[in-house]
């Protein structure tokens, strides 16, 4: 028989073997094969050796159009700089954030790496782990960038991060499901409920929300705070000046219940993922969609869904509230995602020579290649693009404010608060007023 | 080959490499995340040490008792479930036929990753297109619930996965002590005249009673820090209804950016899930282990 002592100390030890690999994660995944560069010198030799470490979050099957250009731009840059190698390694978004964190907690962040603005980049420049690169900016870069895409990635007068995309978020709808029953492009917020009132007697879902993700459904309380209360009272609020309480404020938040009571979502909207929300838009089961410009390529050039839907999409502008101080040319939008250089890099220079390299061929490539818009300055006059890609294109030149995501613009505790707060107000969990409250709360901390 | 095994020095040798294998990749790690559940650290700049102060904001952090709630919820729940898995073992382990072909079939969940159970569970409780509410509707069901996304029903809708995920784990190890009876107490039995009912309670169940006993430890455990579904299906949503104490853990950590946080929680589950430990083997603990005569 099996002694009872020894099932003790058996069972124990596998138990605290479990229970710490959750715990740990962070340890032991640092462990995993992160040798540091072995690149030796600081200076730019031409002749040296030179190893630049690039982790990236387009991977080939989730991004095939970005992929497919930062190979090409890897590729021709080794081939102009023939002592340079460039290391990649590819994760997809949610795992590259964890990956990020865990590497910078370690400080084995690769030499070059993907970044977000605002919020996201607070952390990682208070930890100095991120390299200033307002020397990039004012060489061959100078004047390069839209308006605004480089301010948000600032802190205390530095740059820390060079913008790839830019993205502006407007509602997508299926022209084919409009017709079908006479339905206009909404203008105001009135005719937009009467469009949702319309298409959900009918059976239709009217709009379609993967809230499990949250900052989806932030999109659109943000839209909602934008019309009613105006660009600068939700900017105020968001950065602690102001507060949630104001009524214009907790009237947008009020509003997202009523849509939520008039069936204007999709059914299950806070237990389905964006990706699967998207799929209802896809397949025709639902009319409306609030996305960002990087969903573009799927609804222009994207090979892999069915050219009927893809001619089927039109887009309209948030529609303005009676008696709301928004404008309808203000938009929820911003920088996406943007490089970096680590502060401790031993190849600094060379990682700031290929980030610089990077962001001007991601530019003239990203439009035509992967269709998003990217954060430097385009001619689109001169190249053969979408329609769709052209009118957006041209809202975004002329958008009178962008309002930045406001869980990239808040710290991220604030940011995890204020999502969390969205759940529970589209899922009716929480009054407008507590709503307004807590946001309150976790910004004043 | 005696005196080498009784040599302390070379005993000790042998030990070694694992021992320092673990040291390094379970004991450490350990401890370390102990040090960290004691500073304030966001896990990027440096720490500042703040003593017991996270498990003070542990203590009265409602969403974490209620997260905990959930685990022992889940707990509860595997353990109940056990005993379904005994009975079919017992079906199985008689000689039945085509008894081969279904303990294969309960197996299979086994060798699919979490992540793929998930998705395929995603596929069938989708609000609208998914198989169940499709079948509901069928059956004239007016307007079925999207389970993933009602409060109310999120747990529920994730339990049956997580229980249909080990059903094949735990029928395989009842079906294999069950199989470890000798057959001459059966028989024995039957001679004397006992139903299979008295057999099964009588005979089949004490004799299988320190597998079971393992078999608790492990499913109460093993809930207690389950994650993965969760995390896939719902990400502890909506509104926190199906947060579990590692979900919220990592929800802390990861995205909340308080690492010590996150690393207090970890530790204060190690200490649940060996308290948890303890409290099942005083419980199920008897005095005399049965022995096959």
């Amino acid at each position: 028989m099996f002694k009872k002592k020894w099932a003790v100390v058996l069972l124990t030890l596998c138990l605290a073997i479990v229970a710490a690999a959750c715990g740990n994660n962070a340890n032991n995944s640092s462990n995993n094969g992160n040798q540091s560069s072995d690149s030796g010198s600081n200076g730019s030799g031409s002749g040296e050796k030179v190893t630049i470490k690039f982790m990236h979050l387009w991977p080939e099957g989730v991004s095939a159009g970005q992929n497919k250009i930062v190979n090409q731009i890897i590729n021709e840059y080794q081939t102009e700089h023939p002592n340079v190698t460039i290391k990649q390694e590819v994760l997809d978004n949610e795992q590259y954030k964890n990956k990020l964190k865990v590497l910078s907690a370690s400080n084995q962040l690769p030499d070059v790496g993907v970044t977000w603005a605002a919020g996201f980049l607070q952390p990682y420049v208070d930890g100095k782990l991120f390299a200033p690169l307002d020397d990039l900016l004012s060489g061959d870069l100078n004047g390069k960038f839209v308006n605004g895409t480089t301010e948000a990635y600032a802190i205390d007068g530095k740059t820390y991060g060079l913008p790839l995309e830019f993205n502006i978020t407007p509602v997508y709808y299926n022209k084919a499901i409009f017709e079908k029953y006479n339905l206009q492009v909404p203008t105001t917020y009135d005719e937009f409920k009467n469009v949702v009132k319309t298409l959900s007697d009918n059976g239709i879902a009217p709009i379609t929300l993967g809230n499990k993700d949250r900052w989806t459904g932030s999109l659109w309380y943000m839209y909602l705070a934008d019309r009613f209360a105006g660009q600068e009272t939700l900017a105020n609020a968001i950065n602690g000046s102001g507060s949630f309480k104001d009524p214009s404020l907790i009237k947008a938040a009020t509003e997202i219940q009523s849509l939520v009571d008039s069936n204007a979502f999709v059914k299950g909207f806070n237990g389905l993922s964006n990706e699967e929300a998207k799929s209802e838009f896809l397949n025709g089961h639902a009319a409306m969609y609030m996305m960002g410009t990087w969903e573009l390529p799927n609804f222009t050039t994207n090979e892999d869904i069915p050219q009927d839907f893809r001619n089927n999409v039109g887009f309209f502008k948030f529609p303005t509230v009676e008696g709301g101080k928004g404008d309808i040319n203000s938009w929820v939008g911003g920088p996406g995602v943007g490089l970096f250089v680590s502060e401790n890099s031993k190849v600094k220079d060379e990682a700031k020579k290929f980030v610089d390299y990077f962001v001007q061929k991601w530019g003239e490539q990203a439009v035509t290649g992967a269709g998003v818009i990217p954060a430097t300055k385009v001619d689109t006059s001169t190249l053969q693009l979408p329609q769709l890609y052209l009118d957006l294109f041209d809202e975004m030149n002329k958008a009178t404010s962008i309002t930045l995501f406001a869980d990239v613009q808040m710290e991220a505790g604030a940011a995890e608060k204020h999502l969390n707060l969205i759940q529970s107000l589209f899922g009716k969990a929480i009054t407008p007023e507590k709503f307004s409250e807590e946001h309150d709360a976790a910004l004043s901390k | 080959m005696d005196k080498v095994m009784s040599n302390k020095k070379i005993i000790a040798l042998y030990v070694l490499p694992s021992l320092l294998l673990i040291l390094a990749i379970v004991y450490i790690p350990i401890v370390l995340t102990g040090y960290y559940g004691l500073n304030e650290w966001n896990g990027i700049g440096s720490m500042k040490f703040i003593g017991f102060d996270n498990y003070s904001a542990l203590i009265k952090d409602h969403l974490f008792w209620s997260s905990a709630g959930h685990s022992l919820l889940l707990a509860v729940f595997s353990a109940l479930s056990l005993i379904v898995y005994l009975v079919i073992a017992m079906v199985l382990s008689a000689k039945l036929k085509g008894a081969n072909l279904f303990r294969k079939i309960y197996l299979i969940p086994m060798l699919l990753s979490s992540v793929a159970i998930a998705q395929l569970w995603l596929k069938i409780l989708h609000p609208t297109n998914g198989i169940l509410n499709s079948i509901l509707e069928s059956l004239g069901v007016d307007n079925p619930p999207a389970w993933l996304a009602e409060p109310n029903l999120v747990l529920f809708a994730l339990f049956i996965p997580i229980l249909w995920q080990y059903a094949g784990f735990y029928i395989l190890i009842y079906y294999a002590a069950l199989k470890n009876i000798p057959t001459s107490l059966e028989e024995a039995a039957k001679i004397d005249g006992a139903t299979s009912l008295q057999i099964a309670y009588k005979i089949k169940l004490p004799l299988a009673m320190e597998v079971i006993k393992v078999t608790i430890v492990l499913a109460v455990v093993g809930s207690l820090k389950y994650f993965d579904l969760i995390y896939v299906m719902t990400d502890g949503g909506p509104n926190g209804s199906s947060e579990v104490m590692a979900s919220y853990m990592y929800h802390q950590a990861f995205k909340s950016y308080d690492f010590g946080y996150g690393s207090a929680i970890g530790f204060f589950l190690l200490i649940i899930c060996l308290v948890a430990t303890w409290v099942i083997r005083k419980l199920t603990a008897s005095k005399d282990t049965i022995q096959y005569s």
